[in-house]
């Protein structure tokens, strides 16, 4: 008998259906309240080779041009001259436009130093192109350079530990 | 309400020397103007932000949970959004037409509110033919789905709105079908009639009266739901076929009426439903005090009534929406000749089963239905364990 099988089937079934979307209401929802309703931050969550918004530390950056080279969209634009009396290599314009950057971290990888590096922070949206222009020289400085044997300036040392460490994680391929 | 009404056109009331019919018509407009702005507005706002969180909490979302505490307020804001909305005509339709559909759909259910009882004493108006005016004046609601789908000119709004009456005219039978079972048991259409024959205690309800009257509950809520255009049975506004149906065309406060019908027609058919088959308003007598014995009957209503809007959420959330021919043969393969078999039964159980056989049977029933229950739960037990949970993804808070 189809008729009453049809009858049967469609009771037990709902039944059965219904059961398990209740059982839906005992389990915790996945969804994540971003951003402001999230237990720790989700830049705190990246791992350390996240391709973020570029940084650049100063006090170990030598000056050599290598990361304006291998941009291939040039959003990277370095004035560095060499002071006639001092000898020396002296910053005096680091531009990164992150609207025009892409994320691809070949500036990072010839960095002798780790200087420029990917940050973790991702929220860079902003109402003007000109504010996502980062300029971090704004003052003339001198460029770093890099000594025989480790670095003994104590204000330096930690940074140089940090970018190498960066240099050799990228190295590494992430494989730990 | 007729003792207040009495009382207030008698000697030394405020509305002395008033005839007594002009004073119950006023009186009843005031309630019936109290009760929709009040009650029904809220409820069927409150229900729509209630239907999404419930939505949202089966599919492992969080659903709206911004405005307001929990998103409580959602709704104020989402008809405030549409009031503010321009309510555009198209060129092509009928300006007239078009125009008064939406109100007819509300008419339709906020009109079933006259005869609703909340309490023994909050009733609008309680007519003798309670029951029967209900059924028809839904039927309201065919003739404004019908005319908004006509008038506006498209294609897929008059395929929802054919499809809308088609689909309300069939279900009303087997609806009217379950209720005569009730009609026949108490003798009367009148709503607090029917409810005055139940008691407070499950085994005095008529769902569990017989198993005729059982399988009516379910027949009848089945039909209400497709009558309300509920899923599974939204064929009317299937978005995947017709757009938004009938209301594809409508927009700002028009398109909002009809979600003001839909959401506070769940709750009409959680009402009726209450009425008829679980006992309505009826409370065990705890005290004499009219006013706390009112708050408690309506507490009692509401909280029956609003279980089966829960209900109508869950089984919208749960099951997927059925093909037409499916709808139709649903209606007039099954639902029609069980809706049959359970009035002829019931008026062979009236004519056959003896006065304490019936007792035996009710509470057989109740014990019957809550062995459902208690199989319910073990299915969602056994659901839950099947799923091989964490204990952190268990999560027992109904509010996120």
């Amino acid at each position: 008998m189809g008729y009453f099988r049809n009858i049967k089937e469609t009771v037990a079934t709902i039944f059965e259906g219904m059961s398990v979307t209740f059982s839906h209401f005992m389990r915790r929802p996945y969804t994540v309240q971003y951003p402001d309703r999230v237990p720790i931050r989700i830049q705190d969550t990246l791992p350390f080779r996240y391709r973020g918004i570029l940084e650049v530390d100063l006090e170990i950056c030598t000056g050599c041009l290598a990361c304006e080279r291998a941009c291939p969209i040039d959003c990277i634009v370095i004035d560095a001259v060499k002071d006639k009396d001092t000898r020396q290599m002296v910053l005096k314009r680091f531009d990164i436009d992150i609207a025009k950057c892409m994320y691809c971290g070949l500036c990072s990888e010839p960095c002798p130093t780790g200087s420029i590096h990917h940050t973790s922070e991702f929220e860079g949206a902003d109402y003007s192109l000109e504010s996502m222009l980062r300029r971090f020289v704004k003052t003339p400085v001198v460029a770093y350079k890099p000594k025989k044997g480790p670095e003994t300036d104590p204000e330096v040392a930690p940074i140089l530990d940090r970018g190498m460490a960066y240099l050799t994680d990228f190295a590494a391929g992430g494989e730990e | 309400m007729k003792q207040l009404v009495l009382q207030l056109t008698g000697e030394g009331g405020l509305l002395a020397g008033v005839p007594y019919p002009l004073a119950a018509a006023l009186a009843m407009l005031l309630f019936g103007a109290i009760v929709v702005f009040v009650f029904v507005l809220p409820v069927a706002g409150v229900t729509s932000w209630l239907e999404r969180r419930v939505w949202a909490r089966i599919q492992s979302r969080v659903g709206p949970n911004r405005v307001g505490p929990q998103g409580f307020l959602q709704w104020l804001a989402d008809g405030i959004k549409n009031m503010l909305k321009e309510d555009i005509i198209p060129t092509a339709a009928d300006r007239i037409l078009f125009s008064i559909a939406p109100y007819l759909v509300v008419i339709g259910f906020i009109a079933t509110f006259a005869v609703i009882p909340f309490s023994s004493a909050l009733v609008i108006a309680d007519l003798n033919i309670g029951i029967l005016y209900v059924t028809a004046v839904t039927g309201l609601v065919v003739v404004g789905v019908l005319m908004a789908g006509w008038a506006s000119n498209n294609k897929w709004s008059l395929l929802g709105g054919i499809r809308s009456a088609a689909q309300i005219v069939s279900y009303e039978i087997p609806a009217a079908l379950s209720i005569f079972p009730i009609v026949l048991l108490t003798g009367t259409l009148s709503m607090q009639g029917i409810i005055q024959a139940q008691g407070w205690a499950p085994w005095h309800w008529f769902l569990f009266h017989n198993p005729f009257t059982f399988t009516a509950f379910f027949i009848f809520f089945v039909a209400a739901l497709a009558e309300g255009n509920r899923t599974p049975f939204d064929l009317p506004e299937a978005e995947s076929e017709l757009v938004a149906g009938f209301c594809t065309e409508y927009s700002g406060m028009r398109y909002l009426l009809f979600f003001l019908a839909e959401w506070g027609n769940l709750y009409v058919i959680g009402a009726i439903v209450t009425t008829l088959f679980l006992g309505g308003w009826q409370v065990p007598h705890v005290t004499d005090n009219p006013f706390v014995l009112a708050v408690l009957q309506f507490g009692v209503f509401f909280l029956k009534s609003y279980f089966w809007v829960f209900i109508a959420m869950w089984v919208r959330a749960t099951l997927p929406r059925v093909r037409v021919d499916q709808l139709m043969s649903l209606c007039w393969l099954y639902m029609v000749p069980i809706a049959i078999v359970n009035l002829v039964g019931t008026a062979i159980w009236m004519m056959v089963v003896p006065a304490g056989l019936d007792r035996v049977v009710q509470m057989l029933m109740t014990l019957g239905g809550a062995a459902i229950v208690v199989g319910f739960f073990g299915r969602v037990r056994f659901h839950l364990r099947r799923a091989k949970l964490r204990d952190v993804d268990y999560y027992y808070n109904p509010i996120i």
